[in-house]
């Protein structure tokens, strides 16, 4: 097949597995993030699709070519380093130039390219600037231009945001997205941030502990989280523990119906929307214990329930606002029934 | 610009006493180093018949002159350019791959670097030499009466030596740097289609470049100035500019022509210092280092281990196979002494050992080998007392004050002392030192103050980079919070150097330790240093004598091992300029 495919990758550092077999396929002009938290083995992962690392099982194949034996140097996969790595005895032409003459492409050729490039990154007429004179913002951009330079058969790009503010880094990923889908660009991007993978990816690879736990476009891992792990790492913390019967779970907080069928302990989720506050319906009472203002809406944490379970729930901020200290009355709307998760998976973290 | 890295918490007056701390290591370098060195200049030339330039020419236009200076230049640049050729494998191994084994492979290729010459000299002598292992097995195994293999008085010897004893300034003054070198550097070369040696050349040797450079330079100078391994190793048909001072002066009394040669080594040393801080300005680039942990792996492939095990299998060749060979040279007898009768073969002795403790030649000079080290040990004590005293002021101001004026002239200044013929400045003390105020000639001090001068270049070039790479910050912080200047230094910058301060007295140590040239001079006769017995014994004949010069060598390499490794202990992180 076309593309990329990733076949049971697993790497050791010394005795310790970091890549547990990896394994997921990525089309021609698709654009995927992996998605995990620091230490789950994505730097290492890209590493050994670049060739800088060697796997001890598993294979890396590229348009359907093996690509296991192969240098990094032949493979012509772009890699744009964490903090940039940009070379700092040679100027940005220099530096965008790197790629090109190391292929061996005709001088006018390279000029035509690095000035082509730059304009796309947005940072025409600098050429001739000392990279150590570059802010943040303008080094990612070359770092960028340097990678894309060659059209990398895979453009791979290891947490590029990491090191920037959030200003900066809202701007440059909205630049990012537009660069790469202009330029119909496979891309592999690393991350551990949620609203990184949301903005850019076609598809999102969730990885915990050297293994691949989802895959699945954006939608469908913020809607549909297949594990406890992956429900908290996109930031939906409302897990509450249950005792599962058939369509029905039973919870301290009474019972709900379940989105499937289950038996014995589960943990379902609550999703952030799913209160009602002041519902005189109900005999479910919290107390509220923070209240954080988030622009359009606001996030109340409660301790709910005689066990003083914690949960968070937004509300639209134009709407009446508990304080910080109200006893509340809420229900809880199961919609179509709740996602559950077993517990053995959760007692994992 | 605004410039918050020096003068934290520094008040006007503060502000102007500052540069007062360059005073002591000024007024020290003025009396002892350019005062002596001034007047034997002027001596002498005072002693030149007719005109001054006129003679200094003709000097230069005579053809031994020229043959000696040429040949400096010659054996100390092929000398550099071998050393790096084998540094430079060594520093890559160390910097970039952890292994079992790799502190103490560090410490070991650390101890030729302070061994003295004459015991280096020695240690070739016992492996290669005419009476040497090599030679003596090659004559047992084919039944020879001559010794086969000419080592002795060769360039090969002088190379060797050379290499032996600078490999270790490359593989730390490299290896210290490429450890924190980004990997991702080259790895980024290798991602945008660089093979290996497109990657090096491109990006790794031109980032690497102030380090080569600055090692280089240290080399060239070292082996510039070489003078025991020439004299011991080399033979009479080699001389360099150092050695030939030393005739000049010593033997033929002829004090312009040793001027001249003085000058000329000076002249050389200066100009290449200087060279190498505008190339030095012109290569570095910021660099983000990062920390060792992040940038070295273990050997994984069976081709890695390979040519590591065989690159660690040379080094130790080179440097521990002469040291072992002497170790065991001084504990067997393989020829009969002079007046020897019954000689019952080669065998395993204590004699040589024994013998030090006698004073079998009633000499009035005769000391045994605790009293030379006792003598070595206190002039060693007062050499690391008196250099970081002087080394610590200079390298503050040379690390904070960076861009003053002064700093700026001193800097390469500073270094003149390594690239001065000791010889040259033994006779200035004993020119200059003679008289009061400054009578010092029977001083026990007069050694350490020769030795500081040795030893004030290597404190300075090790304390300034570990005071620079203090974070301005810290020094912030601390003033923020009510320090005084005094206190800031006190509190945040002593015991951040602690260990580079400890390094530079270990180094001091056993640089006074080894020193001959200027020891033979102005010491007192009654009170030999170790080196000094040593080379009394090598010049008297006959196999009893040399082998107590060759057990006296190992009792030196010992102590200097143990010294050495000290250092090896206290080293963590920091990188030394040496």
């Amino acid at each position: 097949m076309s593309g990329l495919s990733i076949a049971g990758i697993h790497k050791t550092f010394g005795g310790k597995p970091v890549l547990a077999g990896v394994s997921f396929d990525q089309a021609p002009g698709e654009v995927l993030a992996v998605l995990g938290p620091s230490g789950c083995g994505k730097s290492t992962l890209l590493s050994i699709i670049a060739g800088l690392v060697l796997p001890e099982q598993g294979k890396v194949i590229w348009d359907g070519q093996d690509f296991s034996g192969i240098p990094p140097h032949k493979r012509n996969f772009g890699l744009m380093f964490q903090d940039y790595a940009l070379f700092p005895h040679m100027n940005v032409r220099a530096n965008v130039a790197f790629g090109l003459r190391m292929h061996g492409l005709p001088k006018d050729v390279v000029e035509k390219t690095v000035a082509e490039t730059l304009d796309l990154v947005g940072l025409p007429g600098f050429d001739s600037r000392d990279v150590h004179t570059l802010s943040g913002g303008e080094q990612q951009r070359v770092a960028l231009a340097r990678a894309l330079a060659p059209q990398p058969n895979v453009l791979m790009l290891d947490e590029p945001l990491g090191s920037l503010d959030r200003a900066l880094r809202e701007q440059l990923l909205e630049d990012l997205r537009e660069i790469i889908r202009q330029a119909q660009q496979t891309t592999l991007y690393v991350t551990h941030d949620q609203e990184e993978a949301y903005t850019l990816a076609d598809r999102i690879v969730v990885m915990r502990a050297g293994k691949v736990v989802q895959i699945g476009t954006p939608q469908q891992i913020y809607q549909q989280p297949n594990s406890a792990f992956v429900a908290r790492f996109v930031g939906l913390n409302n897990l509450l523990p249950g005792k599962a019967r058939g369509s029905e779970v039973r919870t301290s907080l009474g019972v709900f119906p379940l989105a499937s069928p289950a038996q014995g302990p589960v943990q379902v989720l609550l999703r952030p929307n799913a209160a009602r506050f002041g519902d005189e319906h109900t005999d479910l009472t919290g107390e509220v214990t923070e209240v954080v203002f988030r622009g359009e809406t606001c996030l109340v944490r409660i301790s709910a329930g005689e066990e003083k379970h914690p949960l968070s729930f937004e509300l639209p901020s134009n709407e009446a606002i508990p304080q910080a200290g109200d006893r509340v009355q809420f229900s809880i709307d199961a919609g179509p029934g709740l996602a559950w998760f077993t517990m053995e998976q959760d007692e994992l973290d | 610009m605004f410039n918050l890295d020096a003068g934290v918490g520094e008040t006007p007056m503060t502000k102007r006493l500052v540069p007062l701390l360059w005073l002591v290591p000024l007024a020290f370098l003025g009396v002892f180093y350019f005062y002596p060195l001034g007047t034997i200049f002027q001596v002498s030339f005072s002693r030149a018949e007719g005109s001054l330039w006129q003679t200094v020419l003709e000097m230069l236009q005579a053809p031994s002159v020229r043959r000696v200076v040429g040949f400096t230049y010659y054996q100390a640049g092929l000398s550099t350019l071998l050393t790096l050729l084998v540094g430079l494998p060594g520093a890559y191994l160390f910097a970039r791959y952890t292994f079992r084994g790799k502190n103490l492979l560090r410490a070991l290729t650390g101890v030729p670097f302070v061994m003295p010459t004459l015991v280096v000299a020695a240690a070739f002598d016992a492996l290669l030499g005419s009476r040497g292992w090599l030679n003596l097995g090659l004559m047992q195994l084919f039944d020879l009466a001559e010794p086969p293999f000419q080592f002795s008085n060769t360039l090969t010897a002088i190379l060797l030596a050379h290499v032996f004893y600078n490999t270790t300034i490359v593989m730390r003054l490299v290896g210290d740097f490429w450890a924190n070198l980004d990997p991702r550097l080259s790895q980024a070369a290798r991602m945008l289609g660089a093979n290996r040696w497109q990657t090096w050349r491109k990006v790794t040797l031109p980032l690497l470049a102030p380090a080569i450079l600055a090692a280089a330079l240290l080399v060239f100078i070292f082996d510039f100035t070489s003078f025991g391994v020439i004299l011991i190793l080399g033979g009479p048909q080699f001389s360099t500019i150092e050695v030939e001072i030393y005739y000049q002066a010593i033997s033929l009394f002829n004090l312009p022509l040793a001027a001249v040669l003085a000058i000329i080594q000076l002249l050389t040393t200066l100009g290449l210092t200087v060279i190498y801080t505008r190339l030095m300005a012109r290569l570095s680039r910021p660099l983000s280092l990062r920390p060792k942990s992040l940038t070295q792996q273990r050997l994984s492939t069976w081709r890695q281990r390979l040519a590591a095990g065989l690159l660690v299998a040379f080094l130790l060749g080179l440097f521990i196979t002469p040291l072992v060979s002497l170790g065991v040279r001084s504990f067997v007898q393989l020829e009969p002494d002079r007046g020897q009768r019954t000689f019952e073969g080669p065998h395993v002795t204590l004699a040589f050992y024994r013998a030090l403790w006698q004073n079998s030649n009633q000499s009035m000079f005769f000391a045994s080998p605790a009293e030379a080290l006792a003598t070595s040990m206190g002039y060693a004590g007062g050499t690391v007392a008196l250099s970081l005293l002087l080394g610590l002021p200079a390298a503050w101001m040379l690390a904070n004050r960076q861009q003053d004026l002064v700093s700026r002239i001193l800097d390469p200044l500073l270094m003149l002392p390594l690239g001065t013929s000791a010889v040259t400045l033994g006779l200035g003390f004993i020119v200059t030192l003679n008289r009061p105020p400054l009578d010092l000639r029977t001083s026990p001090l007069l050694i350490p103050l020769a030795h500081t001068l040795v030893a004030f270049p290597f404190v300075v070039r090790s304390l300034t980079p570990a005071l620079r790479s203090i974070q301005p910050r810290l020094r912030q912080a601390a003033a923020v919070l009510g320090a005084r200047p005094w206190d800031v230094f006190r509190s945040v910058d002593l015991p951040l150097v602690a260990r580079a301060l400890l390094v530079s007295a270990v180094f001091a140590f056993t640089i006074s330790l080894g020193e001959f040239g200027a020891t033979a001079l102005v010491g007192r006769p009654d009170l030999p240093t170790v080196p000094v017995m040593i080379y009394r014994y090598l010049s008297q004949p006959g196999a009893l004598n040399y082998g107590q010069a060759i057990a006296l060598s190992t009792i030196l390499m010992v102590a200097t091992t143990v010294g050495m490794l000290l250092i090896e202990r206290a080293r963590v992180g920091e990188g030394a300029e040496f």
